[in-house]
């Protein structure tokens, strides 16, 4: 048990979070159908002018991807703590921050990666130019780590709270806001046609801080949390 | 003094060395702010662009000042909570967080009075106003958080994670002016050189930030002795304290 080294404990970790979550597919689903309901609302509520759309566009594909995030973070500690199974984690001869950072890549992978995946679609919906749904993914995949890696602070301090769902949101989305101004900000400007590398390199700024210091944060958390 | 701050940092040396420190705090506290309010909206002379209404400035600027400092107060009061264990630290921390959060929705209201007559908008989503919005959010957070959890001590220690992960949020508000070109004014008192602002409006200021620091330490101290009663009620000085009140 000694011998098994933090990289080792990272990766079977991260391969346990992501099988668990392979067998329940359709909680992974939802967050994702979620955020195509909640950006295909907008249309309809704003109508379908596609210049308003444009304008609108990155804001809205960001937003959603906002509360989508949002909602599938509290599932990160819940069914570990309620099966015991993050006392164990904490027990462990592995730095907490490690196993934190394993399960919050997981997370990531799970909900982060899928809407990647779908956003290009939502861009073409909300008549977005080319170059804009090229940015836009671009933002997402520097921003949603961030937005995972503080959602798992606010997580680990709510996961021992009966109702923690409502004040996750009141903890984690004013953290959020910086990323989502930088965000589409960039997507903005660049459909404009000027370029966007300060906008950039603040958001990578904000992942490679997120990244060093949120682990730690969390696993603090989880201290507190679970004391 | 070593000796002095281990005595404060017990509950009931506190509770009584702020109970005697008080009075003096409100009396130093009106003795800056009565002559601050004076000078400030009644002998210092009006702005040659914005007439008599810049006077609310007397009132917004320290409120903002505050508004930052009060959560630096917050989160490195937490700190020491968490790292040393300090009960005291803890209480003062989390005394602070609805101080702060008056401050910072008394520099947006006085923001806002002043925003509808010198730029026509009771609001815009500028860079320091949106991010001193986010501070308020930041306070409800950690105010929530502590009343969420019902352990005293875990709640403290919660509250104050969560008050140093929004400290990153304290640079951005305090440069913004700096960083984004926006239609808030740029800084004209805290900067290295010789401030941009005439003697006769910057005394009236500082008297009035001084009398905001002033008013923040005793309600805080008021704050922590109530909060410390609360934590203590059990233990024998509190019983004692309550018997002779009956």
């Amino acid at each position: 048990m000694n011998s098994l080294s933090s990289s080792r404990a990272f990766g079977l970790l991260l391969r346990r979070d992501l099988l668990l979550a392979y067998r329940r597919r359709s909680e992974i689903a939802n967050p994702l159908i979620f955020f195509v309901l909640i950006t295909s609302l907008f249309p309809l509520g704003l109508g379908a002018d596609a210049v308003v759309l444009r304008t609108i566009g990155p804001g809205v594909i960001w937003v959603a991807a906002l509360l989508a995030s949002l909602l599938s973070l509290d599932g990160m500690f819940r069914s570990d703590f309620e099966d015991g199974s993050l006392e164990q984690f904490m027990l462990s001869a592995h730095p907490v921050s490690i196993l934190v950072m394993a399960k919050v890549f997981a997370h990531w992978l799970v909900t982060g990666l899928p809407l990647l995946a779908v956003s290009p679609l939502l861009g073409v919906l909300l008549s977005i130019p080319v170059e804009g749904i090229g940015m836009l993914l671009l933002t997402l995949l520097l921003g949603t780590p961030v937005l995972s890696l503080i959602g798992a602070v606010g997580v680990a301090l709510t996961v021992g709270l009966r109702q923690g769902g409502v004040i996750l949101s009141l903890l984690v989305l004013p953290l959020y806001v910086p990323v989502l101004i930088f965000a589409t900000d960039a997507v903005g400007t660049t459909v404009a046609g000027i370029p966007v590398t300060a906008q950039l390199y603040i958001l990578a700024a904000m992942l490679v801080l997120a990244v060093s210091l949120a682990p730690l944060a969390t696993a603090a958390s989880l201290r507190v949390s679970l004391s | 003094m070593i000796h002095f701050f281990h005595q404060l940092s017990s509950p009931r040396y506190f509770y009584d060395f702020a109970g005697r420190l008080i009075p003096w705090l409100v009396v130093a506290c009106l003795l800056c702010m009565i002559p601050g309010l004076y000078l400030g909206l009644v002998e210092a002379p009006p702005d040659y662009q914005q007439g008599d209404s810049y006077r609310i400035m007397f009132i917004h600027v320290p409120a903002a000042w505050m508004s930052l400092f009060i959560y630096m107060v917050m989160a490195v009061s937490g700190a020491i909570g968490l790292i040393w264990r300090i009960k005291l630290a803890e209480v003062i921390s989390i005394a602070s967080a609805p101080i702060g959060a008056s401050f910072t929705f008394l520099a947006l209201a006085t923001g806002s009075l002043w925003g509808k007559p010198m730029w026509g908008t009771w609001w815009v989503w500028d860079a320091r106003l949106t991010s001193e919005l986010l501070l308020l959010f930041l306070y409800l957070g950690v105010m929530a958080l502590y009343n969420a959890i019902e352990d005293r001590r875990t709640a403290a220690r919660a509250a104050a994670i969560l008050a140093l992960v929004g400290i990153v949020n304290i640079p951005i508000i305090h440069y913004s002016v700096e960083w984004w070109n926006t239609l808030h004014q740029g800084p004209t008192v805290t900067k290295l050189d010789k401030p941009s602002i005439h003697l006769s409006m910057l005394i009236p200021l500082l008297l009035m930030a001084v009398a905001f620091k002033l008013y923040y330490a005793f309600l805080v101290l008021m704050r922590a002795r109530c909060e410390v009663l609360r934590r203590e009620k059990n233990s024998r000085w509190v019983k004692d304290l309550a018997g002779e009140a009956t």
